[in-house]
């Protein structure tokens, strides 16, 4: 008998529904990011007043909606991992979530999923209002634009899902998992484009930037947003995000299987 | 076939060591120190479906391990173990569809949600279609009486209400096996014997196997009338209760309430018997029924000495066990 997909399903909305509650982290979070948001702009806006924005590879307000899309997805990020699961394996009870009749791969990923989702959500749809409204947010370049960076972060949610449940997974060797889950956001906060927009690094850098998967959870879906990229080239963006996916979910079940093999259940 | 196949279950697990102190902790991030800790060095037994085992052992003996095993979390690094013709670790998906869980320092309920919402989820964990579902849900809040606390959040329950839902959890699926790993540990007197007649009555009325660890014996003499006895990762025993009296010690305790003065109860003697406590007016003695029958001591003492009453009985089984590791106190 196969599991069936509902059960994954009550997971996730069980989960969703319980991060749904952190009202008062939204509402700070909120703030932070706005705050956040409104001094980049200010910088950018600095930089380019100065310089020549003739020779640069995005406009001004290319980058002002560049930069509110980071602040408002900002949560997508691999941020940390599932702290009930990181309390689970500290203290044994992660030995419950091998009683149940569900492959633990995909029960990880499906918590995962709602811990990026949720608490996107709730920042996300007060920023693009505010921003939108009042920041110089503009709406997306085209419907086409508009269908395409919806699809590109749902793919996102994906892509974030399996690097976080490959950081999660980490947990049945270093059970803390304080090292990994402090390095990876790191890297994706540089790689995606959450600290600088991706086409501003150098010439240099960009074939490592291209091939790497961070940009998948940010700079991808933003680009089609604003139109930076042609809805045209939509399923070589859709492409790499879904082939590092997929390369992630097989590496993450690879590292399962061999952790539960070297897995200790802590405590009597 | 038996429903429960264990033969020569090993498992050993490597502990990294840390010498204490400072200059441990940095010689710790150089080199790492491991030593090899032998949880299960060859168990075997074999159980049939209907029975209501109890696996007992001091800490550390191998029992949870054993149990692990049993449920598909662990991977024993050598033996063979079947439970209903499946091995726990290779088929862990369908083998947990069929058994049930509970651990009791641990809980399986969600710790934010009221425990009806964690049963819910867990019928669609389990895929239990809705009608089977409301009535195993609705016997089992009936018979551990969970109704009154049923929309409570976890965290807020008491150890015993929780105790109770998580074992309602663990059988909404309606198992055909239930492991029992102290189930009554922290809980007071009144939800002890609650959890003892549910589980009682499950094996009873459903014909459920169970298995039992505690250290708690009066869980042991009220529920099992088999017990298997571990101990440094090797089974010492395997039998009935009486068979493990037995085959320790045939001892026999005396326990006499005198009349008088306490100074009276402190020389009470008897040349085929020892003294082995004074409280006040109550002097307990132990014999060995073979040396000196029962009848004869008690008539010898209730003639030399005014007593008040006196009874005799088997001596705990705590000492028991401790006699079986060879640490009796005395």
């Amino acid at each position: 008998m196969k599991t069936p997909l509902s059960a994954y399903g009550a997971v996730l909305e069980a989960r969703f529904r319980t991060l749904l509650q952190y009202r008062a982290a939204a509402a700070a979070g909120f703030a932070t990011q706005l705050f956040w948001g409104l001094i980049r702009v200010a910088i950018f806006t600095a930089f380019y007043q100065s310089g020549s924005a003739a020779h640069q590879p995005m406009s001004l307000p290319e980058v002002i909606d560049y930069i509110w899309l980071t602040q408002a997805m900002l949560m997508l990020q691999p941020w940390g991992v599932d702290p009930d699961v990181r309390n689970m394996v500290r203290t044994g009870t992660v030995a419950y979530e091998l009683l149940r009749p569900v492959d633990l791969y995909w029960l990880w990923f499906t918590r995962t999923v709602a811990q990026r989702t949720a608490p996107m959500l709730l920042r996300a749809v007060p920023m693009l209002l505010v921003a939108g409204l009042f920041l110089g947010l503009r709406p997306p370049a085209s419907p086409a634009a508009a269908l395409g960076s919806l699809l590109c972060t749902a793919t996102a949610v994906a892509l974030s899902s399996a690097i976080s449940t490959l950081v999660l997974l980490s947990l049945l060797w270093t059970v803390s998992g304080e090292g990994i889950s402090r390095l990876m956001p790191a890297a994706s906060m540089i790689f995606s484009g959450i600290l600088l927009p991706l086409p501003l690094f150098p010439e240099w850098a960009q074939p490592v930037l291209q091939a790497l998967p961070f940009r998948g959870l940010a700079d991808l879906p933003f680009r089609v947003y604003i139109g930076h990229i042609p809805a045209q080239e939509l399923i070589g963006v859709l492409l790499h995000q879904l082939l590092w996916t997929a390369a992630l979910v097989w590496l993450g079940r690879r590292v399962l299987v061999r952790g539960l093999r070297a897995m200790v259940v802590q405590g009597g | 076939m038996p429903q429960i196949l264990v033969q020569d279950l090993r498992k050993t697990f490597s502990i990294a060591e840390r010498e204490p102190g400072m200059w441990g902790a940095v010689r710790g991030l150089v080199r790492r120190k491991h030593r090899t800790l032998c949880a299960l060095d060859g168990v075997s037994f074999s159980l049939e479906a209907g029975e209501l085992v109890g696996y007992i052992g001091p800490n550390g003996a191998g029992k949870s391990t054993t149990v692990k095993v049993l449920s598909g979390i662990l991977y024993p690094d050598g033996g063979r173990c079947e439970v209903e013709g499946r091995v726990p670790w290779k088929d862990r998906i369908e083998h947990v569809r069929r058994i049930g869980v509970v651990f009791g320092q641990r809980t399986q309920l969600w710790w934010d949600l009221p425990a009806i919402e964690s049963f819910d989820l867990l019928r669609e964990i389990y895929g239990v279609p809705l009608q089977e579902y409301r009535a195993v849900r609705d016997e089992l809040i009936e018979r551990l009486a969970l109704s009154p606390f049923l929309d409570t959040p976890v965290r807020q329950l008491s150890l015993g209400q929780r105790m109770r839902c998580d074992l309602a959890a663990a059988l909404l699926h309606s198992p055909s096996i239930l492991f029992l790993d102290e189930p009554t540990i922290g809980l007071d007197a009144v939800s002890k014997l609650a959890v003892r007649d549910f589980v009682a009555g499950l094996n009873r009325d459903r014909k459920v196997t169970v298995i039992l660890t505690t250290h708690d014996m009066d869980d042991i003499e009220a529920l099992c009338n088999r017990v298997l006895v571990i101990g440094g990762g090797n089974l010492l025993l395997d039998g009935t209760l009486a068979e493990l009296r037995a085959q320790v010690t045939r001892e026999r305790w005396l326990t006499v309430d005198l009349e008088g003065s306490e100074e009276e109860a402190r020389q009470l003697d008897d040349p085929e018997a020892e003294v082995i406590s004074h409280d006040g007016l109550r002097v307990r003695l132990r014999f060995d029924p073979g040396v000196v029958a029962p009848a004869a001591l008690i008539a010898r003492i209730a003639g030399r000495y005014r007593v008040r009453d006196l009874f005799v009985q088997n001596p705990p089984i705590e000492e028991i066990i401790a006699r079986l590791y060879g640490n009796a106190p005395g």
